[in-house]
């Protein structure tokens, strides 16, 4: 089963509840879990965890390379790439790696097999196991790198490989509603929005809830900071039939934990909220 | 001049802020095109409006298709599927490449341009301009929109003889964060004193300066973890990066944004406006 955990806005809490909701599921209940930090431009759920550093390997996308040697200048390239990603020059191919998307349409219709495609690094993966129940998979993007996509599926991937019918797969996932977003969600069973009672929070829930209703995705909404604003998110979740799975209560204290990467396992109304939303998830993956 | 940084961190109240401070006339250019906020503060009047198309997707004729499996054997996205027996894209793993549509041996798939957003150029409240965008749910979020917003603030700038143009930035270290600060004055990049705060400046500060992009630093929250605080002034001495201002950990941030108002419009927020005058002054100087 996969959960992904989301949210429009940044900076609510995802990590925190990925972090601490994988160590309660795996602790507390005994369950087999693995997470993996799908926000590779930012990964953050790392700093919270401490374990055994299992494997750490680059992550390649292809990309293609130029061989003047058996190019023609026919131009068939250029106007093949619906991306911008290929200049070509009367004496001279230019190949935009950044732009590139990996469609392979240039090198495999390239009539004179002249733009192979190699590997290009984008990023890092990581696999750490933090007790014997929870393993922890993070992806990290390299600077400049502008798609965050490919690294993205690559963990996606890599994390489904560590999984079996038992276990339980939470994705924290970047922030935003757009393709990074959606490839961290779109094949999950679930998906936990993490939203903060404030005009901010409220706004960026209903572009999030949109989104998912768009991919036909179950939800449940878990409200962090819950005290610090008003009732709109309650009012609205009631509205559209949505279930609050919990109320993370506000408090300076959980805030320094979490500035100093330590887990809330100290903070009890926290660790109710999360037996709470344990069960919400339970009940709605049918898991008994 | 660019505000930047990781989600939460108070990029938007920041700016927004400073918006209200400036004595100068100013345009205010939201870039966060993900999770859009900035007009929630400022009240625009959504006085003119645009759509905005970026990239393709593919769609398959089925009174033309004879499932040869062509399509879907050179689609490196597995985003053509046999749904009832007919050749289906499915629009959300469709990257546009295009590479389906040439190698059609009947011309049965078209390339749909994309809506992908609306663009706003507005009035707000505060006697400023505001160019904003809402990205269509789901869409690319290539960095294309962002680009066009700032395009927009250049212009309407230009046209209303403004010099200066401030910018809420979006968060991560991918292409919508490339395409808001190239070619700023000058980024300045909200932090908080947490773990994650301070793993991600490091990263934005390296972007900014692989991309040779005059950076400066605002803590927020500063008191709620001294020590990393501390660490982060550190860091920035070392990298040479101005620290333009700490703004404690105050509840006059959120009593401002439940009332939908910047920080210096309301009482308690005196203290901080302060700081935040100061900042400015500062920012000032060095984009004169």
């Amino acid at each position: 089963m996969k959960i992904a955990i989301a949210s429009g806005k940044g900076g609510t809490g995802k990590t925190t509840l990925s972090v601490n909701l994988a160590y309660y599921l795996s602790g507390k209940l005994g369950k087999k879990v693995v997470l993996a930090d799908l926000d590779v431009e930012e990964p953050n759920s790392g700093l919270f965890l401490k374990g055994k550093l299992l494997k750490e390997q680059p992550e390649y996308r292809p990309v293609p390379v130029w061989q003047p040697d058996k190019c023609t200048f026919c131009g068939k390239c250029n106007s093949l790439c619906n991306f911008n990603a290929i200049a070509s020059l009367p004496k001279t191919i230019l190949v935009f790696k950044e732009l590139c998307h990996s469609c392979y349409a240039c090198s495999e219709l390239c009539p004179e097999d002249a733009l192979p495609m190699e590997n290009l690094k984008m990023g890092i993966s990581r696999v750490f196991s933090i007790n014997q129940n929870f393993t922890f998979l993070e992806g990290v993007l390299d600077i400049g790198q502008e798609s965050a996509v490919p690294l993205i599926k690559k963990i996606k991937e890599l994390a489904e490989n560590k999984i079996n019918k038992d276990s339980l797969l939470l994705f924290d996932s970047p922030p935003g509603t757009s393709c990074p977003v959606i490839e961290a969600t779109k094949d999950a069973d679930l998906v936990i929005l993490i939203t903060e009672p404030t005009p901010f929070g409220f706004h960026d829930l209903r572009l999030a809830v949109k989104t998912m209703r768009e991919l036909d995705k179950k939800i449940l909404v878990v409200i962090n900071r819950y005290g610090i604003g008003n009732k709109d998110i309650e009012k609205y979740c009631k509205k559209q039939n949505i279930e609050i799975a919990g109320k993370i209560p506000y408090s300076r204290k959980v805030a320094e934990l979490y500035s100093k990467g330590l887990l809330l396992e100290s903070c009890l109304e926290v660790q109710k909220e999360l037996e709470k939303i344990a069960k919400q998830i339970y009940t709605n993956l049918n898991i008994y | 001049m660019i505000i930047s940084g990781k989600g939460g961190t108070g990029k938007t109240s920041v700016t927004a802020a400073l918006a209200f401070l400036s004595e100068k006339p100013l345009v205010v250019a939201d870039c966060d095109v993900d999770a859009a906020d900035m007009h929630i503060l400022l009240h625009p009047d959504f006085l003119s409006q645009e759509d905005f198309f970026s990239g393709s997707f593919a769609s398959i004729d089925s009174g033309k298709c004879i499932a040869c499996n062509l399509c879907a054997q050179v689609c490196r996205f597995n985003a053509i599927n046999i749904v009832n027996g007919e050749y289906m894209v499915r629009k959300i793993d469709c990257e546009g490449c295009g590479y389906c549509s040439r190698v059609c041996p009947e011309n049965a798939i078209e390339m749909i341009p994309n809506h992908t957003g609306l663009l706003f150029c507005s009035n707000t409240r505060l006697d400023n301009i505001l160019v904003h965008a809402e990205l269509t749910i789901g869409a690319e979020n290539s960095g294309k929109l962002v680009s066009r917003v700032r395009q927009k603030a250049k212009a309407v700038a230009e046209k209303s003889q403004i010099n200066n143009i401030l910018v809420d930035g979006s968060p991560g270290i991918g292409c919508p964060v490339i395409a808001s600060i190239t070619g700023a004055d000058l980024v300045v990049v909200v932090t908080e004193p947490t773990v994650s705060g301070l793993h991600d400046l490091e990263r934005v500060i390296q972007l900014a300066s692989s991309m040779g992009i005059n950076t400066s630093c605002i803590i927020n929250k500063w008191d709620l973890n001294v020590e990393k605080t501390n660490e982060i002034e550190k860091f920035l001495k070392e990298k040479e990066i101005s620290l333009l201002g700490k703004l404690p950990y105050h509840k006059a941030f959120n009593l401002a944004l439940n009332k939908k108002l910047t920080v210096g419009e309301i009482k308690e927020g005196k203290e901080i406006s302060e700081v935040l005058k100061e900042i400015w002054n500062k920012i000032n100087l060095k984009t004169k």
